[in-house]
């Protein structure tokens, strides 16, 4: 060392100097993300001032909105008089007024528990769905759903029966998480009929009785399964329930409700309106049309000419037309074509049409799935000696589903959204029907923004929800790939 | 040969059918619920209230139906009808009974294969314009922007009054009432025209309603009506004598309040032969004796039911004009129950 | 092997109708046939039926008779004294210009949006994707019907542009002014721009009620052939440049050739504007675009385009980072490497979902009904239904008319599809 010609060595490391201010902090996150160039800098202060000229346009009648008003004159009023004259402010009164009819239309205010437990348990039947063989995720959300149930109905004057009930049903959910998860697609199974019963009441027998069908189908299949072969079984399975739900279904039911008056008062379709007829015809119809959309990617994908052609017919035919015709033919056609006398409800009439639309679609997003699934599953099935619903079931279902689930959950935001439109056939939706109808009242009459900004907001919070969790799914998924 | 077969019993079945159903008052009865079509958004006529409970002078028909034939006015199940939808609902039998301000024309009453069994209100076509305009009659309209509904007859009125007077017009089409009156406020059009009843409806809700007028032409005869489907008479004129009955009643000074004792105490013969207590007019059309009865005690006789909804002391605020008494010098004019 | 000589028996058993493979798919095939069969004609029977329980028929002969409704929006030549196919044609007609105008425009929109959402401005970046995520979200229908309020609220009334007597001599402009040197008025009903008029017409040919004007007919003819005629001279040019290394120089001859014939048979034609003229309440001369039109225009092209932003995202970035470093090492700019690497590969991936979002905006004119712009369901589907009661001849040919154009939307779209395809080897 002493040997060094150097005549100075550092022996230590120069503490390192603050960076140029305009490499630091918020300067340099500026200059880095926002004014990168005079490109960037005249997009971000156009941008700006986009900003801030809708927020100068819009705040001051946000800011002056009323929430206590009786009538939309009572509001202006109101407004008058604190902000002074020619200023405009926004009336939630109206909300505060009539938000209940926006959420569940007509429906009888004391049963309004009815629908809200439907709904709560709904996430409760599709949690085994969203996250099969995830418990954690599962408790969480059958917790969440216990939790918004509980709150609800502690707001909500609720008969002690249904509440006490609800509360067994959630912690033998709960329970069932933990011990057999794979049992809680049971509840999935029976949802459709619980949430019917919720939510148009009548007796009780009447969907549990339907629902019994479905059991005297398994039970046939379960048995017949050692003696013949699954094509038979199946085959005798469905012809018995067929026979169930044709012959024996109305008079046990009928029998049942004498022997055991349990029921709920019923309402009627015409009852229901706001979100809680778009829910029933959006949820409805996608649970429907998964089944028959999976058929129909099949019958695409088939051999045999006359199914594929019948297939592709259907799904280019109702995904020709828009969905407004289809609403118009469920009001106006479909009696010419069903025998004379035969009537159904609207609401079902819609909701049949609106399952064929959203089935053509779904064909499509399940044909994307299958189209994604390499060719060797395809052929390893084969090579396994499975035969074609063996290997369906086995192998090809579950993963092209899994591809397919994040455009599934499109497609049902897609529905959702679009059962706006059953208004102009003149059901009562939240956007259109019921606005109407507000504005037909003459203490209402003339409001405009107030309704749709509602409504939007809720349909946003509703869509964007669901478009999350889809991109959730994506994200899962592709790890599951790698 | 099978198929012919199949096809043989598929017609024979629908037949039945068919037959079966011309009888609407035996499926009314079996269903125990009057299916009425009626309006959601016409203020006066046909709308919902706060309540969800559908309110109007339309609506006031379907209940008094409902109580003459079922017995209790409540029975109805309301279907709303858009402008579209309504006369494809009662042809295809999704309603019993249209109640919802729908013209009397020849081409309904023949070709669309409907009876319209009375008339309700007789109304004719007018505009409204702004009294700043200085506009004193419809003739001087030339040009301009006229704000209708698309699908009634006041669009084709519209159309045959300007070319009858040889003057142009370019319509503003609007979905509905609410969606017109905003228009015409933001003076997206000049002009509003309607059946004078609903532009009344509507300036009467305008929040500054002295600043408009409603001009004198009347370009049009609107004569509205219950409508059921052409083919079953028996229930046409169940309607009908409905109908006559509460204008009858208020000619004969039946309401709602005396509606229970004067069938007894009255000597009238007329009195007593509509509220059942003398005759068997229930009978000759398959009714019980109290049908009018219990229809004027739904919601009392013609007068009350349009002083309730349209009348002037309603917002709406309706004279009684054409659809007073013919006695009183006005079109109501019920024919003898006899 | 000792099974070898067991061949299955030659000959045909009815058993194997189900159990045999080959001729299975041949057994359910029948069956499905024969159920198809029955089920279609159980639905003609059951129209037969109800058709004539209703004592009505079923033709189309309504379609010429007189309409007898006037419609506030042609783009042909119509009366209310035309027929019910001639508005049925109206609506048609406005009906493909919403769905072409709208297409164009949201793919633009998309595109910018698209690409502005992956600009390494933040605040852009942001802002692109609120825009995506609220439009994305909110039900169309919401979306028709807040532009029309916005649309129609907060533009002057007509009369706000009247000049009275009073107001020139107190020296008091109007309320509201017209725009581009007074040919333009936006008022809340709609946009009053200049009509393009022809002194010397050369009139209309056509058959019957199918008319076509003329001079629009010469105009294209002739933009079409100068169109023509650059393009060779263009490729020529390329060609002496590819000889030669020497580009001759053409703009100047672009520009004549493109130009000059054009204006000449303006000029030939007597071509000059009509504008807006304000009378007493209106505007009359001009062509009024009412902003029902506008509203469904907007309110179509701002949805779509948050769908094609988001395809389009997508589609740049499923291309390979790598192809951006190289066309940066060969030099090139990003603007540049955008136009000319990125997006044209990202185009296969987008042109499929972008044909369903074509077809998708093209079937959502139809909630036109939500503003009463008179489409083909506004016409044929609203006015002639009601007027005629012919629900079922007018609801089937619409949905016909439907089908028709999208299954030519998406066969023009597969078309070109195929031809931008990446060719593998």
């Amino acid at each position: 060392m002493a040997e060094s010609n150097q005549a100075f060595v550092r022996t230590a490391i120069l503490p390192p100097q603050a960076p140029p201010l305009t490499e630091k902090g918020v300067i340099k996150w500026l200059r880095e993300n926002l004014f990168s160039g005079w490109f960037n800098t005249i997009l971000t202060l156009a941008a700006l001032w986009a900003i801030y000229s809708l927020i100068a346009a819009a705040l001051p009648w946000w800011l002056n909105g009323v929430w206590n008003a009786g009538s939309l004159g009572e509001c202006r009023t109101i407004v008058a008089e604190r902000a002074g004259p020619d200023v405009t402010g926004a009336c939630w009164a109206m909300v505060r007024d009539r938000w209940h009819q926006f959420m569940f239309g007509f429906y009888p205010q004391d049963q309004y528990w009815r629908p809200t437990i439907a709904f709560g348990l709904l996430f409760a039947a599709i949690t085994p769905v969203l996250f099969s063989g995830q418990k954690r995720l599962q408790t969480l959300m059958l917790t969440g759903v216990a939790a918004f149930l509980a709150a609800t109905l502690w707001l909500a004057t609720v008969p002690m029966l249904p509440v006490a009930l609800t509360i067994i049903l959630m912690l033998a959910l709960l329970a069932l998480a933990q011990v057999r998860p794979a049992a809680l697609m049971w509840f999935t199974v029976i949802y459709p009929a619980l949430a019917f019963f919720l939510l148009w009441g009548g007796s009780f027998w009447g969907p549990a009785v339907a629902m019994a069908g479905l059991l005297v189908l398994l039970l046939a299949y379960r048995l017949l399964l050692p003696l013949t072969g699954v094509g038979i079984a199946a085959g005798a399975g469905i012809g018995l329930a067929l026979l169930w739900w044709a012959v024996l279904d109305a008079p046990i039911a009928a029998g049942l409700a004498w022997l055991a008056p349990i029921g709920l008062e019923p309402v009627a379709s015409d009852r229901f309106g706001g979100f809680l007829l778009a829910l029933t015809i959006g949820v409805t119809a996608i649970s429907f049309s998964l089944p028959m959309g999976i058929l129909l990617a099949l019958g695409r994908q088939s051999d045999m000419v006359l199914i594929k052609t019948l297939s592709v017919g259907f799904i280019e035919f109702i995904r020709g037309v828009p969905l407004i015709t289809l609403l118009f033919t469920a009001s106006l056609l479909l009696q010419y074509f069903l025998p004379p006398n035969t009537n159904f409800d609207l609401i079902l009439r819609v909701i049949i049409l609106v399952t064929f639309f959203a089935a053509a679609y779904i064909a499509e997003v399940i044909r994307g799935g299958l189209a994604a699934l390499p060719r060797g599953q395809y052929e390893a099935a084969n090579a396994l000696g499975l035969d074609y619903w063996s290997a369906q079931r086995l192998i090809i279902m579950p993963q092209a589903l899994k591809i397919a689930i994040p455009g599934i959950v499109s497609t049902f935001i897609g529905l959702f959204k679009d059962t706006t439109l059953v208004a102009f056939v003149g059901l009562l939706d939240p956007l259109k029907g019921i606005t109407q109808i507000v504005r037909a009242d003459i203490a209402w009459k003339g409001i405009y923004w107030e309704p749709y900004i509602f409504v939007g907001a809720i349909f946003f919070v509703i869509c964007f929800g669901m478009s999350r969790y889809s991109m959730y799914l994506e994200q899962k998924l592709k790890r599951d790939h790698r | 040969m099978k198929k012919s077969l199949f096809f043989g019993t598929l017609a024979a079945a629908s037949a039945l059918a068919g037959f079966a159903s011309a009888d609407t008052l035996a499926d009314i009865k079996a269903r125990g619920e009057l299916l009425c079509g009626v309006h959601t958004g016409l203020t006066g006529f046909g709308f919902l209230d706060a309540n969800g409970e559908y309110q109007g002078f339309d609506v006031a028909i379907c209940k008094a139906v409902a109580a003459a034939v079922l017995g209790d006015a409540n029975k109805v199940r309301y279907v709303p009808t858009t402008t579209e939808t309504r006369f494809p609902s009662l042809a295809s039998g999704e309603i019993d009974l249209l109640s919802r301000t729908s013209t009397w024309t020849l081409s309904r009453d023949t070709d669309l294969k409907f009876d319209f069994v009375a008339v309700n209100y007789y109304d004719s076509q007018g505009f409204m314009v702004r009294k700043e305009l200085g506009v004193s009659s419809a003739k001087e309209l030339d040009g301009e922007t006229i704000c209708v509904q698309p699908g009634t007859t006041t669009e084709l009125n519209l159309a045959d009054f300007f070319k009858s007077n040889d003057l142009t017009y370019t319509p503003v089409n609007v979905a509905d009432d609410s969606e017109a009156q905003r228009q015409y406020i933001a003076g997206e059009c000049i002009a509003y025209t309607t059946d004078a009843s609903g532009l009344a409806a509507s300036r009467a809700t305008l929040p500054d309603a002295e600043n408009h007028i409603i001009l004198p032409e009347i370009i049009s005869k609107e004569p509205f009506g219950p409508v059921v489907r052409h083919g079953d008479n028996t229930w046409g004129d169940i309607v009908r004598w409905t109908f006559y009955a509460l204008v009858a009643a208020e000619e004969l000074g039946i309401t709602s309040a005396n509606v229970n004792e004067i069938g007894t105490s009255t000597v009238n013969p007329e009195i007593r032969r509509i509220l059942g207590t003398e005759g068997d007019m229930g009978a000759m059309m398959g009714l019980d004796a109290e049908w009018a009865k219990r229809a004027i005690a739904a919601n009392g006789n013609y007068g009350e039911i349009f002083a309730a909804n349209i009348g002037e002391s309603t917002p709406i605020g309706l004279a009684r004009g054409l659809n007073a008494q013919w006695t009183q010098g006005g079109l109501m004019y019920a024919p003898p129950f006899r | 092997m000792a099974y070898a000589g067991e061949a299955p028996k030659p000959g045909f058993r009815p058993g194997m109708l189900i159990y045999d493979t080959r001729y299975r798919s041949l057994t359910i095939q029948l069956i499905v046939l024969v159920l198809f069969a029955f089920g279609v004609s159980w639905l003609i029977n059951n129209v037969i039926v109800n058709l004539a329980a209703k004592d009505r028929t079923f033709d189309y002969g309504f379609l010429w008779n007189r309409a007898g409704y006037d419609i506030n929006q042609t783009l042909i030549p119509y009366t209310n004294d035309s027929t019910h196919g001639r508005a049925l044609f109206v609506g048609l007609v406005n009906t493909l210009v919403v769905a072409a105008l709208g297409c164009f425009l949201a793919t633009i929109l998309g595109v910018i949006i698209g690409v502005l959402r992956l600009s390494k401005n933040w605040l852009i970046g942001r802002l692109m994707t609120v825009y995506v995520e609220v439009f994305r979200n909110i039900p169309l229908l919401l979306w028709i019907l807040l532009s029309f309020v916005i649309l129609t609220e907060t533009t002057p009334s007509p009369r706000d542009f009247r000049i009275t007597d009073d107001m020139v001599a107190a020296g008091q402009a109007p309320a509201a002014r017209m725009f581009l040197n007074d040919s333009v008025a936006i008022t809340n009903r709609g946009m009053n721009v200049p009509a393009p008029l022809f002194e010397r017409s050369l009139g209309t040919a056509g058959i019957g009620e199918f008319q076509i004007s003329l001079n629009f007919l010469a105009i294209f003819a002739v933009i079409g052939a100068s169109a023509i005629v650059n393009r060779r001279m263009v490729r020529r040019a390329r060609a002496i440049q590819e000889d030669t290394g020497v580009r001759p120089v053409t703009w100047w001859k672009s520009l004549a050739l493109l130009f000059v014939p054009v204006i000449a048979l303006l000029l030939a034609l007597g071509f000059h504007l009509e504008y807006p003229r304000m009378t007493r309440f209106n505007f009359s001369g001009g062509i009024e675009v009412l902003h029902s039109f506008t509203a469904l225009l907007v309110a179509l092209v701002l949805y779509t385009a948050a769908f094609i932003a988001e395809i389009v995202r997508a589609g740049i970035q499923a291309i390979a980072r790598g192809q951006t470093e190289a066309a940066f090492a060969l030099g090139l700019r990003p603007g540049r490497t955008m136009s000319l690497i990125i997006l044209p590969q990202a185009l296969r991936v987008i042109i499929p979902p972008l044909i369903s979002q074509y077809l998708n905006l093209t079937k959502n004119t139809s909630l036109a009904i939500a503003v009463s712009y008179m489409d083909l369901r506004g016409t044929l589907g609203g006015v002639t239904l009601n007027q005629t009661g012919k629900e079922l001849e007018s609801m089937l040919l619409m949905m016909l008319i439907y089908l028709t154009i999208s299954l030519m939307i998406s066969s023009v779209m597969n078309i070109y599809n195929s031809a931008v395809k990446l060719k593998e080897r």
